[in-house]
């Protein structure tokens, strides 16, 4: 009897190494289908940190947190030498469009190809901040372009986008996000 | 001895892609602060660099940054802090110990503790373990061969 | 044309693993002479086609045959030849077919050299290395054949191997690993067989031991090799990151080290058999895992390859299949392994099985440190990041039992110590003053303060190599004197020796690195001078330097030490034309016994002055030295009078 029992007992310590494994190849699995680059904001939930940033068109006009919250908006971080900006560009122009309120942030950029490029691609923000060295852009959590903050009226930052905002994810999750913006 | 020094000193020179930027410290202890923060801050966007080691435009203004801190006089601590207050835990290279963490000194630990008590059970036992009978004795068929063998070897 | 040749005997090649893996398993079972036979030349076959297949695509690379997509991305007309061939390895479906062609080679020399096996094991071992070729071959064949043309298109040129792998370090590093990574199979093989057939007697142990020696000896040198060539290549003094694809080669090394010992203990005392037996299985599955997170973009990297979904698919499926079914079937049958014979507390044996221990435990914190991240934040736990800081923490606090024992071991007997152990403590209480003081000493000496963690590390290798001279002594003088009992000691000791010495080199390297390191990074004109760690640095002049396809600066610097002269050197900073304006720069590494010093040259700055780094590292060549030692006691375990393979009833005849 106690035999049986002790059989059994050393199959199921045997069989320890194989649930393992089993167990990490499910997270490998997912893993597959994850971009492992992508990090996430530590901002949603927070408000818009305090800054004081020069105006892109008006360089004699300074911006403060305040015009970051009032109504539900996008806050677009955005450069010349950013080539994934430009095919986002257009799709920002039909979204502005539409009535959607984007707030754009030039971000570690020259002030003159920056205002060549609104001139010539047509420009949907509403405000233009300039952040040349980028501060804004580090207490943010910014650490490339394009990324889109999702910023409520309250100037509670909801949700963070990286990469470029294109018709199949804004109308997939992102447009979703927007409206739910109060 | 001399000799074989200098033969010893070769020169070598080899490629490397790395940036050198300079900063002036005030003291030792800020310049040694400095190299430790950014070696174990990671950039948010390389391909898993330090902050001294990467080239991208984030890691260096996160290193004058941290440069501007440490000449500032803030402690380790509060500058890590900022970061993580900023980009998560991601980016530093010391994991935060919290429950979800825990398996990294929990898991090995368990490990060498219940390897440990089966070594100490296992050199208690009094009894051999079980033999593989199949090992140990021979068959009379074999044991004559054996015998044959052995006879043969003697002539 | 070509092309298409290199291509079918590779899909001929895939075919003879399908025949490998079941003709043979099935004589096996039914006990079928000749369908046991097969395995031998199968093997063969399979061994000559891979070869030629990889022959035609290094011959591809070698005439530029652009119309192969694979050698027009990783190759260019005026990449230097010996470039061109180790662009074979550069890329993913190359290097795929690198890893097949080895395991052929290593099905070939199984086949071959085992003579005193019998068939049926044999033709089972050989059985389940066709069946890990059948997954390679088909993952190529399916998802990364580096055969595929592009035509109708002819590229003029190729876009060129990495510069930073134009580096003999990088010609000989994949190689060697997979050497390594692939050889690990072998002990798999061997693992899986005897289960499959129930029974697992001593032998198994001798016959799969000197298979594991030379794969470890190979991944050894191999990580060594990396190691150093990460040093002198990438510019940034260290030799060791935590990175994730590094983790991958170490993790088989840690479950390779545990083997090697645990075999010699199961060969010679009968015991640790299913734990040897998990460690087969253990190796080769985390060579296997390895290879899935390099290739499959689950874990960020430099080195990583570049990923597919896809192939990181096909990848995950043969591990399940491979790991989980060995692992099923080590759940099943391992119930048939049995141990015979004991062992007491203060024996050989168990001082080798704490250190097996220790070394698993090791293996659990770099396997748990490099997957955490991802399952941390596919959990939603949020990302986190192990790095540095963390390995190198638990590695020194495991670092110090892990050496202590291992001085120990070998002046314990098997089996059981004598009764009275105080004479043997006494000695080791001995040792460990000697060592302690030594590890003081030696800081004392060559720098200018005591730091107590690099004590420790010291003291850990000292104790190492004074146990270790006093173990040889004790063996020497046991039925002769000192010199004619040196002598008659046999490789295999010898071996473990060098093994041992070797890992204490490599402590007294890192020991003095981590602690005794200064890296300075300065604001320099010509005519400007710095004295740190007794050496003067002198900035003597910059000039323009030009090669043939780049253009550039060199910076001289006039070294001295305490007045003499010691060295010059010329660090570079170039912008090859071909590149896109990243400025590469040419680091200038004086070596030495005691300590490297190193000069890179960064860009000028804004009041014209220089940006200069300089490190002086103290003993760091320790490090990779004692990886060669390591390796080359591994060579002698190897080449001992056991595995000969002359036939020894025809050496006794004559």
């Amino acid at each position: 009897m106690t035999n049986d029992v002790k059989k059994k007992k050393q199959l199921m310590t045997r069989l320890i190494p194989l649930i393992v494994f089993l167990c990490v190849s499910i997270f490998l699995y997912i893993g597959l289908f994850r971009d492992a680059t992508v990090l996430e904001s530590t901002f949603i939930g927070r408000p818009v940190p305090e800054f004081a940033l020069n105006d892109l068109v008006e360089p004699e006009l300074q911006h403060d947190k305040s015009v970051l919250s009032g109504k539900p908006m996008l806050l677009n971080v955005w450069a010349t030498w950013c080539p994934t900006c430009y095919s986002e560009h257009k799709y920002l122009n039909e979204l502005a469009e539409d009535g959607v309120y984007i707030v754009g942030m030039n971000y570690k950029d020259e002030r003159k190809k920056a205002l060549k490029w609104l001139d010539e691609l047509d420009n949907p923000y509403k405000i233009s901040l300039y952040d040349p060295d980028g501060m804004l852009g580090l207490d943010l959590g910014v650490y490339g372009a394009p990324e889109t903050f999702f910023i409520d009226s309250k100037g509670i930052i909801q949700y963070k986008h990286v990469g470029d905002i294109n018709p199949r994810n804004w109308n997939g999750e992102l447009k979703a996000v927007y409206e739910q913006l109060k | 001895m001399k000799k074989i020094f200098v033969l010893m000193t070769l020169m070598l020179s080899f490629s490397v892609a790395a940036v050198i930027d300079v900063y002036d410290f005030e003291t030792e202890e800020q310049e040694a602060l400095f190299r430790t923060l950014t070696a174990e801050l990671r950039c948010p966007k390389c391909q898993n660099n330090n902050l001294a080691d990467s080239n991208a435009s984030i890691a260096k203004d996160m290193r004058q940054k941290t440069y501007n801190m440490v000449v500032d006089g803030k402690e380790e601590d509060e500058i890590v802090t900022y970061w993580i207050d900023r980009f998560g835990n991601f980016v530093l290279y010391k994991p935060p110990v919290t429950l979800g963490t825990a398996i990294l000194w929990v898991g090995p630990g368990l490990f060498i503790l219940f390897g440990g008590l089966i070594i100490v059970r296992n050199s208690r036992r009094k009894v051999s373990v079980e033999t593989d009978d199949r090992d140990e004795e021979l068959s009379s068929a074999e044991k004559d061969r054996l015998a044959k063998i052995l006879k043969d070897s003697e002539k | 044309m070509i092309p298409e040749i290199g291509h079918f005997s590779l899909i001929v090649a895939t075919a003879l693993s399908f025949l490998l893996a079941i003709y043979p398993l099935i004589g096996a079972k039914i006990n079928h002479p000749g369908m046991i036979n097969s395995a031998k030349p199968l093997a063969i076959m399979q061994f000559l086609l891979m070869s030629l297949s990889f022959a035609v695509l290094a011959y591809s690379f070698a005439t530029d045959d652009f119309s192969v997509g694979y050698v027009a991305t990783n190759s260019n007309s005026l990449l230097p030849i010996q470039y061109k061939i180790s662009a074979v390895w550069g890329g993913h479906e190359g290097s795929l077919l690198l890893w097949s062609l080895t395991l052929a080679i290593w099905t070939a020399a199984v086949a071959v050299f085992s003579r005193g096996i019998p068939k049926v094991a044999l033709a089972r071992v050989l059985s389940v290395m066709g069946m890990i070729a059948i997954g390679f071959n088909l993952f190529i064949l399916l998802t990364s054949n580096p055969f595929d043309r592009t035509l109708p298109y002819l590229p003029l040129d190729g876009n060129d191997l990495n510069p930073l792998l134009q580096d003999v370090g990088l010609i000989f590093h994949p190689p060697m690993l997979y050497m390594g990574y692939v050889g690990f199979s072998v002990a798999f093989s061997f693992a899986i067989a005897a289960l499959m057939a129930g029974r697992l007697d001593s032998a198994w142990a001798r016959w799969s031991r000197p298979w594991t020696l030379v794969a470890w000896v190979f991944l050894t040198a191999g990580i060594a090799l990396g190691s150093w060539w990460a040093y002198y290549e990438l510019g940034w003094g260290g030799w060791w990151f935590w990175d994730p694809v590094e983790n991958s080669s170490f993790m088989p090394w840690l479950a390779g080290t545990a083997l090697i010992h645990s075999l010699a203990v199961s060969e010679k005392r009968g015991v640790f058999k299913s734990w040897t037996v998990l460690l087969s299985i253990a190796a080769f599955s985390l060579s296997l895992l390895g290879t899935f997170l390099v290739r499959s973009g689950v874990l960020v990297s430099v080195h990583a390859f570049a990923s597919d979904p896809a192939r990181g698919l096909f990848i995950l499926a043969f591990l399940i299949a491979v790991v989980g079914g060995s692992l099923l079937l080590f759940a099943v049958k391992g119930s048939e392994i049995k141990s015979r014979g004991k062992y007491g507390l203060f024996s050989r044996e168990t001082f080798l099985l704490v250190n097996n221990v220790l070394l698993i435990a090791a293996l659990l914190v770099v396997l748990i440190g490099t997957l955490l991240p991802l399952v941390h934040k596919e959990l939603g736990m949020g990302s986190i990041s192990i790095g540095v800081p963390f390995f190198n923490n638990i590695f020194f606090y495991m670092i110090i039992p892990f050496a202590i024992a291992l001085g120990v071991a070998p002046l314990l007997r098997w089996k059981k110590q004598e009764a009275d152990l105080r004479p043997l403590f006494k000695q080791l209480a001995v040792i460990a003053v000697a060592s302690i003081v030594l590890a003081v000493a030696l800081p004392a000496i060559f720098a200018d303060k005591i730091k107590i963690v690099a004590v420790i590390g010291f003291a850990l290798a000292f104790w190492v190599i004074i146990t270790s001279a006093l173990e040889v002594y004790i063996r020497a003088t046991h039925r002769h004197s000192f010199a004619s009992g040196v002598i008659k000691l046999g490789r295999s000791h010898w071996a473990m020796v060098l093994g041992h010495v070797g890992l204490a080199m490599m402590l007294i390297g890192i020991s003095a690195t981590q602690n005794y390191k200064i890296e300075k990074d300065l604001r320099m004109l010509p005519g400007d001078e710095v004295v740190f760690a007794d050496y003067l640095f002198e900035f003597e002049r910059i000039a323009e330097s030009n090669g043939a396809n780049y253009e550039g600066y060199e910076a001289v610097f006039k070294v001295s030490k305490n007045g003499k002269f010691e060295t010059v050197l010329r660090a570079e900073k170039r912008n090859y034309l071909a590149q896109r304006g990243m400025p590469m720069t040419e680091a200038a590494i004086d070596w030495g016994i005691t300590r490297d010093l190193y000069i890179a040259l960064g860009e000028q700055l804004k009041d014209d002055s220089w940006a200069i780094r300089i490190y002086y590292e103290p003993f760091i060549r320790f490090i990779w030295w004692g990886g060669l030692v390591m390796a080359i006691g591994g060579l002698l375990a190897v080449s001992d009078r056991r595995y000969r393979f002359v036939n020894k009833r025809v050496a006794k005849a004559q």
